[in-house]
């Protein structure tokens, strides 16, 4: 029997790249397949030819056997195909409803929206997979998770037999990521069937039934994770040998570069998001944040870099108080900002490569003299850089914006990394990254601790944290619970904190989860 | 769960701190303008002189008595009312009330000037009301043009320069056919010149701003060229005598005193407000047309995920917007001056843009917002001919004022689609 769908020497190019070479890819009914590649391998350039937003320059596409011509979203719609974008296609001023009938309108007699049969059946679909989503709850008050529920319900909506769902777990917390899992399974035991790209080889391991590896725009191979482990992914990713967990000196620190007392910070809404914490990190080590998502993270990092003026508190770095100076100033003593949304504050998508490379010294010799910016140095560096760092682009001109999510992290931290820093504000660093990425990353933090920088690592990966930190706090509701060890601090202890039980009431939380064990 | 309380209590403090001192304010302002009613007004003026409020506009048929009260008493009552609740407002606070007392207050204070402006004479209160509903016609309408354009996602400044452009020609089709066919020459001018901003902003991507800024520049240009060379000359004044629609009352309700003039009788232009202001907003809110032009202008990568045809559905919003300015341009010659003359929109169409800012991209508001402009329009012309002690060209400046002051203090707030202005790109990240 031919397979459900089938992808057959789809070729795509960009000016300046072969994003996908002939690649070859099939689908069977109720399975779950992953596509695993590195940072802009094209796993998202295939997916998009799928879904019809981009044409392919060569090959075809077949669904139960017979070719289908897929030039808009809506041939693929038609063809029982859907997709979870990795960046979200929500309308936030929309409702849940509207955003999930957009384009597929239940309307009344005289052309009048029903929002109410709508409601229902996003209600009966919500119940079905159990995916606990409010039909008129407004999508920009939803947390992260419950969005992606509100993009799959939008697939379901139109009746789709194949899913897309790309890095789908990026934004999400462990838990969340759990319950995604959860609802994975349903939907391929109702029948339904699945490609899963993501860069986490755990995950890989734990929900897929077939594993396609793409490099270069190239299929590389398959296999199954019956056949495989991670360290072989890794390495069929990447084309070499990756150390996934990497080798942690004793740190040394010396003095006090950033110092935090009773900060106070209040976030868009006007609510109270950190509450009264106290921290201090020294050069030579990495102070680790954790936390679940949504705890206080962002607006600390913010009120850190100089974007958001904090209510109450003190802030010195490097012995000067910051709380109300510029960002400016604060990234000129020697800090550096590795933000947690890469695109909306980490790079003008717009302005090519090299530009983004030096939207910090852009006023420094000697990028430029006078008043004038000295291009054949910037174009210099910014080849050099894109060199050292390996970040996957045609040219050093070309729009940030036609990077893929992986690469535009690694224009970040390139930048950042090649200023002489002291104290570096590390959020979400790896965010989206493939494992040769990470690796790459975690080794340079951890150069930078030899040099005895001082390092503020933000980050919801609980296995990041662990591996680079020297000591972890944990965030609970704005407030700091506890500052633990790196030797002290288990998984199980965090995770306990991370939830707001503190260690010191663990038997009765113990029990309370045994409880919740039994109960489930 | 305890934490939880804790913080809910402490922002609700937080919250309280930020609104304290905004309250203070509005209640100083308050104070401030009481004593203003007190200085100003009241102590300039005699106990025993009177002020008389007409309630029939001139011409018309419903009849209601004038309203004459003591000039001084009265304000000093008003005064009085403001400074309480200016009081009040620093001691307490109105809470949810807060935005009506300031109406109030506004209302009050803008009574007391009238009242002492006219005090020792009469001014025609029903004829200022009147006028209001008349000059709100165009600032709606072109309010509600600029929206159609930016709820799908293109900026659309040219609405002056539409206008302009399309009371140029209907009252040149007019004066050669008829009324009508003049009406729809100029919608369809309107929805052309829109479709010439389409073709720059969504084909060709030029920024929104500078398109429209060259299309008002043209406008002007072209529209005074022609005008002077032929409209103005008597050789050539059969081209400048569209005549006017002609006024209609509403059978019963254009006799009910004081109201009926002001609302029900007045030509088709106001009418067409009435009915544009409910259609449009049933149409943006409740329909599928709607729901998808909304959708391209919050977020078009969204919408074309979707099967929605996001380069089409801006044509079309930005054509049907062209087409209401076209409109409400007609609306200058064919609805109230009956020629046209040189620059006639006298930047009315920038007012329409500052109208949908303030009424918050919605057609209820862009007519509450058409209304306060309006009245500020109309009152300048009356205040002229009172014995107020103001230059008059200072009083022509009000309804401009009025403009900054609102923008300046209201549009902070207000929320633009998140994807007006930007140019449409498939295939980009
Ligand atoms: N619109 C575009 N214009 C030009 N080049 C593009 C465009 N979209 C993608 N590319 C290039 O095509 C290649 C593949 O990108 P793609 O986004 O498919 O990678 P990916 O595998 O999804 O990576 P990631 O894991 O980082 O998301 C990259 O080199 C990228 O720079
Ligand atoms: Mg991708």
């Amino acid at each position: 029997m031919a397979p459900l769908l089938e992808l057959r020497g789809i070729t795509k190019r960009f000016p300046g790249v072969l994003a996908n070479d002939h690649i070859d890819l099939t689908l069977e009914k109720g399975e779950i397949h992953a596509l695993l590649g590195e940072n802009g391998a094209g796993k998202t350039t295939l997916m998009n030819i799928l879904y019809g937003l981009y044409s392919q320059d060569e090959g075809d596409i077949f669904v139960n056997g017979n070719k289908v011509t897929i030039n808009e979203p809506t041939d693929a719609i038609k063809a029982g195909i859907g997709m979870v974008h990795q960046h979200f296609m929500l309308i936030p001023v929309f409702t849940v409803t509207e955003n999930i009938m957009l384009g597929e309108e239940y309307v009344k007699a005289g052309g009048f929206l029903d929002r109410k049969k709508a409601a229902a059946k996003i209600t009966e679909i919500s119940d079905k997979y159990n995916l606990n989503v409010n039909p008129d709850a407004y999508v920009r008050d939803l947390p992260v998770g419950t969005q992606q529920r509100v993009e799959i319900i939008k697939i379901l909506f139109r009746e789709a037999e194949i899913l897309i769902m790309d890095e789908p777990s990026a934004v999400l917390t462990p838990q969340e990521v759990d319950e995604l899992f959860k609802i994975m399974r349903v939907l391929v035991d109702q029948g339904k069937s699945i490609i899963f790209i993501t860069h986490k080889l755990r995950e890989v391991m734990e929900c897929a039934d077939r594993i396609t590896v793409i490099r270069g725009g190239k299929v590389i191979g398959s296999t199954t994770p019956k056949e495989a482990d991670t360290k072989k992914l890794a390495t069929m990713m990447v084309g070499r040998d990756v150390q996934l967990k990497i080798k942690k000196t004793k740190s040394d620190p010396k003095e006090t570069v950033l110092n935090v007392e009773n900060l106070r910070v209040m976030n868009s809404q006007q609510h109270l998001a950190v509450d009264d914490i106290s921290f201090n990190v020294r050069a030579g080590e990495v102070l680790g944040i954790a936390g679940v998502q949504g705890n206080g993270q962002t607006e600390l990092v913010r009120a850190l870099t100089g974007l958001l003026p904090p209510t109450e508190g003190k802030i010195e770095i490097l012995g000067q108080d910051t709380p109300q100076e510029k960002p400016r100033f604060i990234t000129e003593l020697g800090s550096a900002h590795i933000p947690e949304d890469r695109q909306k504050d980490g790079l003008i998508l717009a302005f090519p490569v090299a530009d983004n490379l030096i939207l910090n010294t852009y006023f420094h010799e000697p990028f430029s003299k006078g008043i004038t910016l000295q291009f054949d140095e910037i174009a210099n560096s910014g080849n050099a850089l894109v060199e050292k760092f390996d970040i996957r682009t045609p040219s050093v001109n070309t729009p940030v914006s036609n990077l893929s999510g992986g690469n535009q992290q690694k224009v970040i931290v390139a930048r950042e990394f090649s200023r002489p820093i002291k104290l570096l504000i590390a959020s979400q660093p790896t965010r989206g990254l493939d494992v040769g990425s990470i690796e790459y990353i975690h080794k340079r933090l951890m150069a930078k601790r030899e040099e005895g920088c001082a390092i503020l690592l933000v980050s919801t990966e609980l296995d990041e944290i662990i591996q680079l930190s020297d000591r972890i706090a944990v965030m609970y509701r704005g407030k700091i619970l506890d500052i633990l060890d790196a030797q002290d601090a288990t998984k199980e202890v965090l995770g306990l904190l991370m939830a707001g039980i503190k260690p010191s009431d663990e038997m009765k939380s113990q029990a309370k989860h045994e409880e919740q064990i039994i109960l489930t | 769960m305890a934490d939880t309380k804790s913080m809910q209590i402490e922002n609700k403090q937080v919250d309280k701190k930020k609104t304290k001192s905004h309250r203070i304010t509005f209640g100083i302002i308050y104070l401030v303008l009481a004593a203003f009613i007190w200085i100003v007004f009241v102590n300039g003026t005699d106990t025993s002189i009177l002020t008389t409020f007409n309630m029939t506009p001139g011409g018309s048929s419903a009849y209601m008595d004038d309203w004459i009260f003591p000039t001084a008493s009265t304000l000093s009552t008003l005064a009085f009312i403001c400074a309480i609740a200016g009081a009040y407002q620093i001691i307490r606070g109105f809470g949810k009330f807060t935005n009506g007392i300031l109406a109030l207050v506004a209302g009050i204070f803008i009574f007391s000037f009238l009242s002492w402006a006219s005090s020792g004479g009469s001014i025609n209160l029903a004829g200022l009301l009147r006028v209001t509903v008349v000059r709100a016609v165009p600032l709606t309408l072109g309010a509600m043009a600029g929206m159609l354009c930016e709820r799908s996602g293109t900026v659309n400044i040219a609405i002056e320069g539409m206008m302009l452009t399309s009371a140029f020609v209907s009252t040149v089709i007019a004066s050669l056919t008829n009324l009508w066919i003049g009406m729809l020459a100029g919608v369809l001018t309107g929805g052309l010149i829109a479709w010439i901003h389409g073709v720059l902003t969504i084909k060709y991507k030029v920024d929104h701003t500078i398109s429209g800024t060259v299309i008002n520049i043209f406008a002007t240009g072209i529209t005074s060229f022609l005008s002077s060379k032929f409209l103005q000359k008597t050789d050539y004044q059969y081209l400048n005598e569209p005549g006017m629609f002609p006024q209609i009352d509403i059978p019963v309700l254009s006799k009910i005193p004081f109201v009926g003039p002001i609302l029900f009788s007045h030509n088709m232009y106001v009418y067409a407000m009435f009915l544009l202001v409910p259609f449009l907003t049933v149409m943006l809110f409740s329909t599928r047309w709607g729901l998808r032009l909304r959708s391209v202008g919050e977020h078009p990568k969204a919408a074309d995920t979707l099967g929605i045809n996001v380069i089409k559905t801006r044509y079309m919003a930005v054509i049907l917007g062209g087409m209401m300015a076209g409109f409400a341009g007609t609306y200058f010659t064919l609805g109230s001056s009956g020629r046209f003359d040189e620059l006639l929109t006298a930047g009315r169409g920038f007012i329409a843009l500052a109208a949908m800012l303030f009424g918050n991209y919605h057609p209820v508001g862009a007519m509450g917002a058409g209304l306060l402009f309006g009245f500020f329009d109309s009152l300048s012309a009356k205040a002229s001919i009172l014995k107020v002690p103001i230059p008059s060209d200072f009083l022509g400046m009000m309804p401009y004022l009025a403009t900054i002051v609102v923008l300046a203090g209201v549009v902070g707030r207000s929320q633009a689609p998140a994807a007006a202005g930007k140019s449409y790109d498939k295939e980009s990240l």
